[in-house]
């Protein structure tokens, strides 16, 4: 038996108290059954990192966890599994596994997957984490479940990032992709839009308002500091990142109308214009191979999504079929642009597959704005309104699985996904 | 109303420094009043001041004066300035003529619907639209900074077009006021 032992270390910030909570309304998708045994000892933690395994599985909508009733003797990481007993619980899959604390006032998680179908072994690995991080350590847990059993790589460790509005404030929040340890980056009286992640993950460029003009700032998480990076006369927005990071796409207005220029991300050096038009040119965003920038531009006359060679260059139309397609999102395997489309009064969330052309409109709401890839791609989060209120919801790339985030604290909108964080 | 603004306009234009005072003689603070709007309640001469020198910018904030009037509204999905609030950017661009000292920040609108990232441009193209007219009209580039707050600043909240409309405009600001 051989565990991986792994160290999970997180910068605390102020608690911003609301948290997110997610609602799974998904019609039948084929779940696969498995049982997330209570791990022994784990009521030492105070959390109970077993629950959150299972609501992560459960909320991915690939996963329906079983009720486990009390098992005597309790099995742990060590125990003989009787393949028998679990194939009529009717699981396909089992978690079981243990927690003890080290002399050092950590705790160390232990456990075990198996494939009851097969009757096989799928992996083993240990954690150590401490009272604090035992959300992070579940999700680990959940990642490593998700990733043996599907083969993709599971999200439940990334975080999210997207403002709320609460009367005349604003605050551009991050969480764990289960709205949970929420905390607040910038809280202001004035909007704030456009989040998004730097590809590592330690950075976040976003839009304020708060000098009365938006201006373009990138906020470092570890040292909880941030920079102004685009601030030039007239509008600064839409700040995309290169895949690289050290490059950040904007829109300015500098030189009048709205145009994208290169600057670097630490806000050195000039800045280099690189679309050319009279018409509006907005909304930036890098394929992850780096090569082509997409955007919104009305040079045809109504808002179309095109694409440039990431050094600037003749674009080419992406989008033919409706008046208003804007928010261009590429997947992160490149292969699907998720946009915005605006349908008789409708604005809905639609992926055009890029190899032939196909539109698919997944979201039946009609109020749709920022979509955004789960770094896996098989998740897409957005923000729509329900009931007069802004709510966040995910949606999966194939339509079939929807989550609603209802949120308590007030209006939430500009969700941005993270990256894998290693 | 129209009138109202259009006289005080051409007043202003033919140089004449008002008080408060002699606009209340002038009978125009009651335009407010029932009747008010009707041809002919607006036609009296405004006296000729009373104090000799007055600072300019006080008209900036005397809600008789046209340069109190800072917001432009548009039709859905139009940029151009509509010909009844013409006398007003011409009024703001005779005070940048006449004020080379002051400056002035431009605030395009939109309403709700759409993109965020999208409506920060077409608010942009408003406030760039009242720019290149109030240029056009003799103020100095450098005077003049146009940006846009997209559809995040709405006046009204609802969602229809009495609403949206009052979302559609650029807002005046001069220094000092931002």
């Amino acid at each position: 038996m051989r565990f991986l032992l792994g160290l999970l270390f997180f910068v605390a910030a102020s608690q911003a108290g609301a948290q997110l909570s997610i609602e799974i309304t998904g019609p039948g998708v084929q779940r696969t059954p498995i049982a997330v045994v209570p791990f022994a000892g784990e009521g030492t933690v105070g959390t109970s990192l077993t629950a959150i395994v299972r609501a992560d599985l459960e909320r991915s909508g690939l996963f329906r966890g079983l009720e486990v009733p009390p098992l005597a003797p309790h099995p742990n990481e060590n125990s003989p599994v009787n393949y028998g007993e679990w194939r009529s619980r009717l699981a396909d899959a089992l978690v079981v596994g243990s927690v003890a604390q080290n002399p050092d006032g950590r705790f160390e998680v232990r456990f075990r997957l198996y494939d009851i179908v097969k009757q096989a072994p799928l992996g083993a690995i240990a954690y150590l984490f401490t009272k604090d991080n035992a959300r992070a350590a579940a999700h680990r847990i959940a990642d490593f479940v998700y990733e043996k059993l599907t083969g993709e790589k599971g999200v439940f460790s990334t975080q999210i990032a997207y403002v709320v509005k609460r009367g005349n404030t604003y605050e551009l929040q991050i969480a764990d992709a289960d709205g949970e340890r929420a905390q607040y980056l910038l809280r202001s009286n004035e909007p704030i839009i456009s989040p998004v992640w730097s590809p590592e993950g330690r950075r976040i460029a976003y839009v304020s308002f708060e000098s009365k003009k938006p201006i373009v700032y990138v906020h470092h998480l570890s040292e909880n500091k941030r920079q102004v990076v685009a601030s030039f006369k007239g509008s600064n927005s839409a700040p995309a990142w290169s895949p690289d990071g050290k490059t950040i796409a904007v829109v300015l207005s500098v030189e009048g109308g709205s145009q994208i220029y290169l600057i670097n991300a630490d806000g050195s050096g000039p800045r280099r214009r690189i679309s050319n038009s009279a018409s509006i040119d907005t909304e930036p965003r890098y394929s992850t191979d780096g090569k082509w920038i997409y955007f919104t531009s009305d040079r045809g006359g109504s808002p179309q999504i095109y694409r440039m060679s990431a050094i600037g260059g003749e674009p080419q139309r992406i989008t033919f079929k409706g008046s208003y397609n804007v928010s261009p999102r590429p997947s992160p395997d490149g292969r699907i642009l998720a946009y915005v489309t605006r349908d008789g009064g409708k604005f809905q969330v639609a992926l055009l597959d890029l190899s032939n052309q196909q539109v698919q409109v997944i979201t039946d709401s009609d109020r749709d704005e920022s979509p955004s890839f789960a770094p896996n791609g098989r998740m897409i989060l957005l923000a729509t309104v329900r009931g007069g209120r802004g709510v966040l919801s995910a949606v999966s790339s194939d339509g079939r699985i929807r989550q609603n985030l209802p949120y308590s604290g007030g209006d939430v909108r500009e969700p941005a996904w993270g990256p894998f964080i290693e | 109303m129209r009138a109202i603004i259009i006289v005080t306009a051409l007043l202003l234009a033919a140089g004449c420094q008002t008080t408060p005072e002699d606009q209340a003689a002038a009978g125009v603070e009651d335009r407010s009043k029932p009747g008010a709007g009707k041809p002919g309640a607006q036609v009296q001469p405004v006296e000729r001041p009373k104090v000799a020198a007055v600072d300019p910018a006080s008209a900036l904030k005397d809600p008789a004066s046209i340069l109190s009037k800072r917001s432009i509204y548009y039709d859905y999905d139009k940029f151009d300035v509509r010909d009844e609030y013409r006398g007003l950017v011409e009024a703001h661009a005779k005070y940048l003529r006449e004020n080379p000292k002051a400056r002035m920040l431009i605030q395009g609108n939109t309403d709700e619907r759409g993109s965020r990232e999208y409506n920060v441009s077409l608010g942009q193209r408003r406030s760039d639209g009242v720019k290149r007219m109030l240029i056009l009209l003799g103020a100095r580039e450098d005077q003049i900074e146009s940006v846009s707050l997209g559809e995040e600043k709405p006046q009204a909240d609802g969602q229809n077009e009495g609403s949206w409309s009052k979302n559609r405009r650029s807002d005046i600001l001069y220094s000092g006021e931002y």
